[in-house]
């Protein structure tokens, strides 16, 4: 498999620069997994934008690399989803190890059917081109490659941008801009905000190599202290079109640019994967930081993935989060623009995702922490783990080597209706819906969520539609805008007055902890916003209106 | 209700207990002998468990160490 052949795209004049000015719309900063995602979730909700991209080509070298089941979720509805898997390497497994004895497994996936892996392993490059063809598909999204932009002025109502193209610099007016322009994100300086953080004193060495050998399938593997030497720790990851990633842990004091040269890489990956041809395609030196902006939205400029925050690659949540980033704040952002919700509905955004960064950076830190101990007593706490984990199951669990990403379920979101009745089980309010198995032909339960609010109605054993139920559904068409669409959960095959999915064995009804009568309202990125036992209609219209950011308090 | 740290004397015979505790670092480096410490101290915070107690039992081993970079809490 030869080098990816990175495609240039041609520069073609903006409209600006044609005397065409055009004033309004979403402007997206960065042409990236992040920028992308966002955009195809804005058209996906009738919103037009346009992406400033100062690149003619996808990123080069593969960095993000696994990505979870719940980016698979998102980008599904744009059509990407099915050629990532097709193309990637799939994993549901971890192996840790200690020199050459293999400590434990652990494995991500829950019981059950699934539509997607817990992880699929493609090269940001590959999945940026997929990401670009659904991209080209959709009218609304106007797709500006070599604009670098150079300045942003925020003005009360809209949002001034200065860009400079090979054919000279031209000035844009945006109502919004997202600002997806990555960790060194030109938006974030021309705004002059402060990027703080931890920076951690270790280099990692990264590597995608291309082996011209047929290597046994491998889930993620993870050394500590590798009997193959090479660094103090090493991780392993299988990659699409027979691709492989190496990570090395090199220790603070190394030459930089002398570790990166191929005489010094092969070695290395020679005594993981063995003695055959190969090429190094992407190397790169890293240092480790956790980081993020204090405030995500600052008036009418938002910040996503990387520009926002920052962490280390140990359990796969920068890139997994960005995507989270974006479908959050499309929904609100496309509300908001169509006049559906107020614009403190986008405060929401900073809310859950600020949450959502600071559990990624504390996960990130405390693996960080275990790889690379500050002090000689921690670094001998290390060992002791790693010494009584081959023979004590306890200890297993207190080695990390990369907590990998899950979604973050958004606890006390000021969106969320606290529960009114007691609850055990099923997802809870600010959770995303799991992707569950229905009984054919309905597929998974997300193939039916969001786009729009949902009300989600468990029949349970009924065989008729409860009286209760019979006249909220009625009413729920006079829901104020922008309106609730229900969907019943049926444990037979009972055709009710809306669409009715079908849970032959139960299983959706037991993942929500659901009886007769049970309803969950499921906001437009699938995520829970309310459930009650007893659902009544002037208690779902509150529910929705503070999920529209409409109110304070429930 | 909470179970807090308990400090009485609660093993029978102590100086048998302090004389084993010795005589387990016998023959081991510095480095060593801060592993075996460091396992120990891993194995026992497991079998209580109680993350109050061992929260306490951190607070009380921590007080009058290093009493000029003590962290503030």
């Amino acid at each position: 498999m030869p080098a990816h052949a990175y495609r240039r795209r041609p520069f073609r004049p903006a409209p600006e620069q044609q005397g065409k000015a055009g004033r309004g719309g979403v402007a997206i900063v960065g042409g990236g997994p992040v920028g992308l995602t966002c955009a195809l979730e804005l058209a996906a909700h009738g919103i037009p934008s346009t992406i400033l991209e100062e690149a003619d080509t996808v990123s080069e070298g593969s960095r993000a690399l696994c990505w979870s089941k719940r980016s698979l979720e998102i980008l599904n509805r744009h059509g990407v989803a099915a050629r990532m898997v097709a193309s990637g390497y799939t994993w549901n497994t971890g192996r840790v190890f200690h020199g050459a004895r293999e400590l434990y497994q652990f494995g991500l996936q829950p019981q059950g059917p699934q539509e997607f892996p817990a992880f699929t392993n493609l090269q940001q490059y590959l999945a940026e081109e997929f990401l670009h063809e659904a991209v080209a598909r959709q009218p609304l999204i106007e797709m500006r490659w070599l604009n670098r932009v150079s300045g942003v002025e925020p003005a009360p109502d809209h949002v001034r941008i200065a860009v400079e193209t090979p054919a000279g610099p031209y000035r844009m007016e945006a109502d919004w801009v997202v600002a997806a322009d990555g960790a060194r994100s030109s938006v974030r300086r021309a705004l002059g905000l402060d990027f703080t953080g931890r920076v951690f004193e270790d280099h990692f060495l990264i590597a995608d190599v291309d082996v011209h050998a047929e290597l046994p399938n491998a889930d993620r593997r993870f050394w500590f202290q590798p009997e193959f030497g090479g660094g103090d720790t090493a991780l392993c990851h299988k990659q699409g079109l027979g691709m492989w990633r190496v990570d090395f842990q090199l220790g603070w004091n190394i030459d930089r640019e002398a570790e990166k040269r191929p005489e010094r890489v092969l070695p290395r990956v020679r005594a993981m994967l063995g003695d055959h041809p190969m090429e190094i395609t992407w190397v790169s030196i890293y240092t480790f930081q956790a980081r993020r902006l204090a405030r995500f939205r600052h008036g009418r400029v938002i910040f996503a993935g990387d520009a926002a925050h920052q962490v280390s690659p140990f359990g796969a949540r920068g890139g997994n989060s960005g995507i989270q980033d974006a479908e959050n704040l499309a929904w609100k952002l496309a509300y908001v623009i169509r006049g559906l919700a107020p614009d403190r509905l986008l405060d929401s955004y900073d809310a859950e995702r600020g949450q959502a960064a600071d559990e990624n950076i504390r996960i990130t830190s405390r693996t960080t922490d275990f790889l690379t101990p500050r002090t000689p007593a921690s670094r001998t706490l290390r060992d002791a783990v790693l010494h009584l984990a081959a023979d004590a199951p306890f200890a297993r669990a207190l080695v990390n080597s990369g907590r990998l990403s899950t979604p973050t379920i958004h606890t006390d979101s000021p969106l969320s209706t606290p529960d009114g009745e007691p609850w055990a089980g099923g997802p809870p309010t600010g959770a995303p819906c799991p992707n569950l198995a229905l009984a054919a032909p309905d597929g998974f339960l997300l193939h039916h969520l969001g786009g729009g609010f949902r009300l989600l109605i468990f029949l349970g054993e009924a065989a008729a539609i409860p009286p209760g139920l019979a006249s909220l559904l009625e009413n729920l068409p006079v829901m104020p805008a922008p309106g609730i669409e229900p969907l019943l959960v049926a444990r037979d095959a009972a055709t009710g007055p809306v669409r009715t999915l079908r849970d032959d064995d139960g299983s959706v009804h037991e993942a929500f902890a659901a009886q007769t009568g049970t309803a969950y309202l499921i906001r437009p990125d699938q995520h829970v916003a309310a459930r009650w036992r007893t659902p009544s209609f002037p208690a779902i219209a509150q529910a929705l209106a503070r999920a529209l950011g409409m109110e304070d308090k429930a | 209700m909470t179970k807090h740290l308990s400090l009485a004397a609660n093993i029978a015979d102590a100086d048998g207990f302090y004389e084993r505790l010795i005589r387990l670092h016998d023959g081991l480096s510095e480095a060593e002998s801060q592993l075996l410490n460091a396992k120990l101290v891993l194995i026992l915070a497991n079998h209580i468990g109680d993350e109050q107690v061992i929260a306490e039992a951190m607070e009380l081993a921590r007080k009058g160490v290093g009493e000029a970079h003590a962290p503030t809490t």
